[in-house]
């Protein structure tokens, strides 16, 4: 298994739609897979290149992207043809771009997602267990140790922000064989504890805020990704930290860890570790851990 | 300055919203209502983009500590000065110690209040818009309390000049007789049957309790999905897609629909089956909670045509104001 490599998928055609007169939205795929979302970082980053006159907001998502434009610019129809020409001049084997591998410290199993999660059973596909004991045993792991070292065994890419500012959902960087995937919530729930690090569909993701939400939540984060009064250093330029193509590597602290860093954020002189890195998806789907683990030993 | 004693149920400063921030999951914000908002900007002198008070169902009340000039449009509710009653879409003096009250909806959701110079809060990514969930823009990020004290621009010249001035009947919107709302249908929309395609646009849909600047959550008929083996990364649900970037006035149906506006969420895991066009948010917007709404389907020419209808009338209201 250590040596699987990743196969490209084959895509459908991607499908163009009209989101009203404002919005083109290209389906690249129904499944989630890295080509797709390879696909989409490399056709946003040339529309972004090209500056396209009357393109308002360049949006890539996990297998898809969404442009929102001024129609009385241009016609959606022109864009959709500039949008086929960038998709046929495509050589993903060539690509790579250059991106972040960011330590991201979790306290697993803490206090205040457990109150959440206890608090909203009723909602849960299992009353009985934990969403970590559910999520181990339907992934086939006899205990929740052995799950959690699968999920932080490998980095997970930023495949997307959004649903709100800084919510990064990432896809675990291994190949497909030994991706976890569990359901959300039967009913999603009205709470979650602001920097839960939660799990849907094949999805990890980090809550920026208080609110509702419907993934099962393993953990807690120190660290903000969202910081609105741009107090914390890293967040000079931006109030959002992750940016889609980012790499986390999410590593297990304990309890006085996380009381450490979480003084220092609130401080506002917490520095996040991390370091720019060059990423080349072709080799990364040549050998897949190998990959990683050359990337994650940068940081460790 | 504008010394608020009573905020409404819920008023916030916006402007034309934020852009180039969506793929870090910042929505635009903005005003609900742009027809209204820019045309109450134009009526004080402003620009389009100057910052005014939107109001939700319930205005404010406040005094103004020096003269000023002002326009109320949108949802009519019955505004008075000092307690007499003002005009809806004309442009009012306003003098220093005066108090403005603004009741509650008669007609529409959402007014606009603009002041010749606008709103003057600081601007956040580009923007005065009020962006309340994460608490950004607008007055402290939030909704306005009494005890609030706001600062207004300096007016543009001219904008005296302006009072008396009202906006022709003709371009007044009847909020209450638009009950249809179009629609390009599309997105995700091969999630439903054929059926519940059809009945998007046949059914009658009910504005629900749960409508706000996020998304106007709408009942009527159950709506079914295609079956399917759901693709991997979707999650397993019916409604569920790989999560995807959601377009403003998109209408997502985890079950029932949700019509997403300024303030929307970016993205998400349900399917997407269409979208608003952009002339017809507004009328939207205006819809009260209990009203009834309907979705009429158009093409995306039909879409396009109905924007630069909406383009060239605020052209021509500008220039009528402007004489």
């Amino acid at each position: 298994m250590a040596n699987e490599r990743i196969t490209p998928d084959d895509l459908p055609e991607p499908r163009y739609e009209y989101g009203a007169d404002d919005h083109v939205f290209v389906e690249l795929a129904e499944a989630m897979s890295f080509t797709a979302n390879v696909k989409a970082m490399a056709i946003t980053q040339q529309v972004a290149e090209r500056e396209i006159d009357g393109v308002i907001e360049n949006c890539p998502a996990n297998a898809s992207y969404m442009l929102r434009i001024d129609p009385e610019v241009i016609h959606p129809d022109d864009l959709i043809a500039q949008l086929r020409e960038i998709e046929s001049d495509l050589d993903l084997t060539e690509y790579e771009w250059d991106t972040r591998l960011i330590d991201v410290p979790v306290l697993f199993q803490d206090p205040w997602t457990h109150e959440t999660l206890m608090e909203f059973r009723d909602r849960h596909q299992d009353a009985d267990a934990t969403d970590l004991e559910y999520s181990a045993q339907i992934n086939g792991y006899d205990s929740v140790e052995a799950f959690l070292d699968a999920f932080v065994g490998a980095p997970h890419m930023v495949t997307m922000v959004g649903f709100v500012p800084g919510l990064p959902w990432c896809f675990q960087m291994v190949p497909r064989s030994e991706q976890l995937e569990v359901p959300k919530y039967v009913e999603p729930r009205t709470d979650t504890p602001s920097r839960a690090v939660g799990f849907g569909g094949a999805f990890s993701v980090i809550y920026p805020v208080q609110g509702a939400g419907g993934y099962q939540l393993y953990g807690r984060t120190p660290i903000e990704v969202l910081d609105v009064d741009q107090i914390l250093p890293d967040f000079r330029d931006s109030m959002v930290f992750p940016n889609p193509g980012d790499i986390l590597n999410y590593r297990r602290i304990d309890r006085d860890t996380y009381d450490e860093i979480r003084e220092s954020v609130e401080a506002g002189e917490y520095e996040y570790t991390y370091q720019r890195v060059s990423f080349s998806p072709d080799e990364f789907f040549e050998s897949p851990h190998e990959y990683t683990d050359d990337l994650t030993a940068v940081i460790e | 300055m504008i010394d608020v004693h009573e905020g409404g149920i819920s008023s916030t400063v916006q402007d034309l919203g934020r852009t180039g921030h969506y793929h870090i999951g910042m929505p635009p914000s903005g005003a609900m209502d742009e027809y209204a908002h820019t045309v109450a900007n134009y009526l004080v002198g402003n620009d389009a983009d100057a910052a005014t008070i939107e109001m939700t169902y319930q205005g404010i009340t406040a005094t103004f500590d020096d003269d000023a000039v002002i326009a109320i449009t949108g949802a009519d509710m019955s505004p008075e000065l000092n307690g007499d009653p003002i005009g809806s879409w004309e442009t009012v003096a306003v003098e220093a110690g005066d108090e403005l009250s603004v009741q509650f909806a008669t007609d529409g959701a959402r007014a606009y209040l603009a002041v010749a110079g606008g709103i003057d809060v600081p601007e956040v990514m580009g923007s005065r818009s009020t962006y309340t969930l994460v608490g950004i823009g607008g007055h402290e990020g939030r909704g306005l309390e009494a005890g609030d004290e706001l600062s207004v621009g300096e007016p543009p010249n001219g904008s005296v000049d302006l009072v008396g001035t009202r906006l022709p009947d003709e371009y007044i919107p009847e909020y209450a007789d638009e009950n249809a709302v179009r629609i390009v249908v599309g997105l995700t929309s091969y999630r439903l049957t054929d059926e519940a395609r059809a009945t998007l646009c046949d059914a009658e849909w009910t504005v629900s309790a749960e409508a706000d600047r996020v998304g106007y959550r709408l009942e009527g008929p159950d709506l079914e999905f295609e079956e399917r083996e759901q693709p991997f990364g979707a999650g397993t649900d019916p409604s569920n897609v790989v999560d995807l970037g959601y377009p403003i006035g998109s209408i997502q149906v985890p079950q029932q629909p949700i019509v997403l506006m300024q303030d929307a969420v970016t993205g998400g895991g349900y399917a997407t089956v269409g979208t608003v066009i952009s002339a017809d948010r507004g009328l939207l917007a205006q819809r009260q909670t209990h009203k009834t709404v309907s979705f009429e389907s158009v093409d995306v020419e039909e879409a396009i045509d109905a924007r630069t209808r909406r383009s060239e009338r605020l052209k021509e209201i500008r220039s009528v104001i402007d004489g």
